[in-house]
């Protein structure tokens, strides 16, 4: 199956070192083994920061490796080096199979069942302003601009910007004739300012660790990352003056940038195959919903909508393919609050016998693949942000995650945000510090009553899901509009 | 591993030019992970990878870079030595840095950790052995690591060590497990059997019918491994000068005075007893103990380099992120075997999970209760507890309302692997609590 999306210009280098991978991989694949995959990936990332007027240490980074995996005999082993030689992939080629024909009869699956169709195709972020179109110094005086907004008053005793932009290449190939060439660039800038007063503390960042998007530099444009250094100031420092957030029962109404924690936790984490399938107990943990709700289960009300998107432009996790070289399509996965199907890849798809989709995703070269989210997408309502508020007749509007938890069912939850307002009588009124809610995923998507339009919808993104064994910390997009919830436990500060 | 170091180091440091200094750091691993699940297996394979850290500094500027190596010398050294011109290029683009700071007193150093570590292969048969019959899932990992460090003035470091690390829960049905771990430099049959014994018998008593109860507080004994997820949520932030000087660590108000803890709680970074390296990237050498709380009350904050130049007070050694590497709680004087007694009527606590702050400034957590938590009667395991969250204060939990702290203490070696495998530990005391609020 051939499938190309946008691969513009491929620079001679890029080639050359997928030419030598493939021939690599035709003699490091262990002779007579059932089935060899290889997964070469290269990372570039540079990281640029200024705190409070100082510039941070200046970093590049560079990870390049490769990963072959070999499914023989009813088993599965892998092995990941650093050593790209014949002899260094050779040699990863025979821990793998050692691995594979260790496993083989013990694994949970009877791994040469797993079907192995040959995929071709390449992927390619777009970009508009590329990285290296900028010198140094200019990228520096950009960061350097809101840090000097940012203070603003005595009482502003911190504050930062930083951006980390990071370019892969990554190829995939196995025995079953698959070759995909993917390249990604992303950027992920970071903005925040710290008010104190004694011991008290308050923070306001852009987007929390959210401001993340496939693109070039033109991703600081659609983040107002230029823009919105005096806001921040002056929030942290109303955040310090004002009353901690009321306790009680009441409406909530909830910025995209922590909708996306909302999203990811009580809808992302628990719809992984892999923890259904139990593979994360020991970890990450188990999932409240099982193999029998899907197709069925009312996780929301009619006004939920929910799209596993790695087709998105732009968003952290797009993509053409997953690590195990499948192809990628956009899919419904709760559709008017009924729960469609699950996020499993291919290996969690053929043990349970369910349809999920393509989200087999490793962290690097050095990691197994395993079921994570890629782009999972709240999609829009009909509602004005005003329109939302004027609905409420007692609320509290909460923005910008800053404390996230929950059980190991992805079930119980208590969540915390940077900024807080009240919202009397459908108006926003008191800005409220310390803004926390608490609630049960299996529940608290039924009490959606209202969700906002486009102009409340922003593309926003984590790089730092945590998950696995051995651990793997994954970019994931989540892209939400403004929600409204009725009748949540909200409170404040100790 | 050493001497491919120090001489990949040492061909770098040739082409230095004028007052160039060169900062190195390398770390590695090569390891096998066998991941369980139902006690059969998920997935099994090797890693094997090594890094270097680069930082090139001419007066106060200075520009650092880091990349995979292949283990070939030639190779690398071909593609380190264009990284280091890059380096150059920049500096001059670079401002220069008021607060760089990097050790100038040479103090060399080695530590070669014996081990007995058993096969991977080995190793996956006395597991499924000892596990048959359980709903067993886990990670097992094992094998090398290392860390060294070599700077332009002279000074080398080197650490390294094998060692396996057994994770594992055994489970009963949807939530209700016991969680374990088996991890060290040398594998004892017979302690492994213990820890397997003592899984079986928790699981046992996991087959009662659960108690639920109501939020509100109630009287709690805190395993230690519950002990260490909680001092794990303050090393995230909590003892660093950094956080402390820009209003951010959740231990403001004790470092002010403005709150203490039980005077039985003492907090250390005690390096000398534990498994991490006592070095650091830009070369200092770790003191044997920091202590960070004494009697209930702020002592030492960790200081990176950094820090130290902002702040105007001398490092210890602490790494850029300063959280401590080694954590080293201090024992009470409650006899383990008195634990349920004591208890009375409350909950045992086997473990929490996902901990975070609902209220930064007043040190305030959340978290939920996980594996093994039992509603305890009459000094009796009465029957295993629905996962319930709690919400409270560490000012609370471990001042005013803290009851004791166990003589015994549990030694945990981190089985984290993000990026490689982590060589941070503690020793961890039981805690028992009055009045632990419970909200969901």
């Amino acid at each position: 199956m051939e499938r190309r999306y946008r691969l513009g210009h491929v620079p001679k280098e890029g080639i050359r070192v997928i030419d030598a991978m493939e021939s690599r991989f035709a003699q490091a694949a262990p002779p007579g083994a059932g089935f060899v995959s290889l997964r070469y990936v290269d990372e570039r990332t540079e990281s640029l920061g200024v705190r409070h007027g100082v510039m941070e240490p200046a970093h590049t980074g560079s990870d390049v490796g490769a990963m072959i995996t070999v499914m023989d005999g009813g088993g599965i082993g892998y092995a990941a080096t650093s050593d790209l030689s014949v002899s260094g992939l050779q040699e990863a080629g025979r821990r793998a199979r050692a691995w594979a024909r260790r496993t083989a009869g013990l694994a949970v699956t009877d791994f040469s069942r797993l079907p192995h169709a040959a995929q071709s195709g390449t992927y390619e972020t777009p970009v508009a302003q590329p990285w290296s179109s900028v010198a140094l110094g200019e990228k520096i005086e950009r960061l350097r601009a809101p840090c000097e907004k940012m203070k603003t008053d005595d009482r502003i005793i911190d504050s930062w910007a930083r951006m980390v932009h990071l370019a892969s290449e990554t190829l995939y190939l196995d025995t079953a004739g698959s070759r995909v060439h993917q390249r990604f660039e992303m950027l992920m800038p970071n903005m925040g300012a710290v008010a104190v007063r004694g011991t008290e503390a308050q923070r306001r960042t852009l987007h929390g660790q959210g401001a993340a998007r496939q693109g070039g530099l033109e991703v600081l444009d659609q983040l107002g990352f230029d823009e919105v250094a005096p806001r921040l100031a002056r929030e942290a420092l109303e955040l310090l003056e004002a009353p901690d957030c009321p306790t009680g029962r009441t409406d909530v109404l909830l910025a995209p940038d922590q909708m996306i924690l909302q999203i990811h936790e009580s809808i992302g984490h628990p719809l992984e195959l892999d923890r259904i399938l139990g593979d994360e107990r020991n970890y990450a943990g188990t999932s409240f919903v099982t193999q029998d709700m899907l197709g069925t289960y009312r996780y929301g009300s009619d006004l939920l909508n929910v799209v596993w998107d790695p087709t998105r432009p732009g968003q952290l996790a797009s993509y053409g393919f997953d690590d195990d070289g499948r192809p990628a399509t956009r899919e419904h996965i709760i559709e008017k609050g009924i729960l469609k199907r699950s996020l499993g890849g291919g290996t969690s798809q053929e043990r349970a016998g369910l349809e999920g989709v393509s989200t087999s995703r490793a962290s690097g070269w050095n990691r197994p693949p395993i079921d994570r989210m890629a782009n999972l997408n709240l999609e829009v309502g009909d509602k004005t942000f005003d329109e939302l508020v004027k609905s409420i007749e007692q609320g509290v509007f909460m923005a910008t995650n800053s404390s996230w938890s929950i059980d190991d069912s992805r079930n119980k939850f208590q969540f915390g945000c940077e900024y807080g307002r009240r919202i009397e009588n459908g108006e926003l009124t008191t800005v409220v510090k310390k803004p926390n809610y608490r609630g049960i995923s299996a529940t608290f998507w039924r009490d959606l009553v209202g969700v906002g339009d486009e102009r409340t919808f922003q593309v926003l993104g984590t790089p730092h899901c945590g998950k696995g064994e051995p651990n793997q910390m994954i970019r994931v997009g989540h892209a939400s509009p403004v929600c409204h919830f009725a009748s949540v436990a909200v409170f404040g500060g100790a | 591993m050493q001497d491919a170091f120090n001489r990949l180091a040492g061909d770098l440091m040739a082409g230095l030019q004028g007052e160039e200094v060169l900062l190195c750091s390398v770390h590695g691993e090569d390891s096998d992970f066998v991941r369980f699940n139902k006690g059969r297996i998920r997935q099994a394979g090797a890693v094997r990878q090594q890094g270097i850290s680069l930082e090139l500094i001419r007066g106060r500027r200075h520009a650092g870079a880091s990349a995979t190596l292949s283990g070939e010398h030639d190779v690398d050294l071909a593609r380190l030595k264009p990284l280091l011109a890059d380096l150059r290029a920049r500096l001059p683009r670079l401002p220069e840095d008021p607060y760089l700071q990097y050790a100038t007193d040479v103090h060399s150093s080695e530590r070669h950790a014996e081990a007995d570590i058993p096969t991977p292969d080995e190793a996956v048969d006395r597991i499924q052995s000892a596990a048959s019959g359980f709903d067993l899932v886990g990670v097992y990992a094992s094998g090398g690591i290392h860390t060294g460090h070599a700077n332009s003035l002279g000074q080398r470091n080197w650490f390294d060590t094998q060692n396996f690390n057994f994770d594992w829960s055994f489970y009963l049905s949807g939530d209700k497990a016991v969680k374990t771990a088996y991890a060290g430099q040398t594998w004892e049959e017979t302690a492994f059997a213990r820890k397997i014994a003592r899984a079986a018998r928790q699981l046992e008593a996991l087959k009662r019918d659960p108690h639920t109860i109501q939020p509100g507080r109630y009287r709690v004994y805190l395993a230690p491994a519950a002990i260490h997820d909680i001092v794990g949520l303050l090393s995230w932030g909590g003892f660093g000068l950094k956080a402390l000087k820009t209003g951010q660590s959740p231990l403001l108000k004790l470092a002010e005075g403005e709150a203490s803890l039980a005077e039985a709680v003492s907090i250390a970074e005690n390096t000398a007893q534990g498994f991490a390296p006592d070095f650091q990237a830009a070369g200092f050498i770790r003191p044997p103990r920091v202590p960070l709380i004494e009697g209930g009350r702020h002592a030492e904050a960790l200081v990176s380099p950094r820090s130290s130049m902002e702040y105007h007070v001398p490092t210890n050694g602490a790494s850029a992120m300063e959280a401590p590497e080694s954590v080293d709680v201090a024992a009470g004087a409650l006899p383990d075997a008195e634990v349920l007694g004591r208890l009375g009527t409350g909950i045992y606590v086997g473990n929490v999970w996902y901990l975070n702050y609902s209220d930064r400034p007043a040190c305030r957590t959340t978290g939920m209760t996980r594996f093994a938590t039992f509603w305890v009667e009459n000094g009796e395991i009465a029957a295993p507890l629905d996962v319930m969250r709690f919400d409270e204060t560490v000012y609370r939990m471990l001042g005013e309302n803290l009851v004791g702290l166990t003589a015994e203490r549990e030694l945990v070696l981190d089985p984290g692997t993000y990026l490689q495998r982590a060589t941070t530990s503690g020793r961890y005391p039981g805690a028992l609590v009055e009045d632990f609020n419970f909200t969901l």
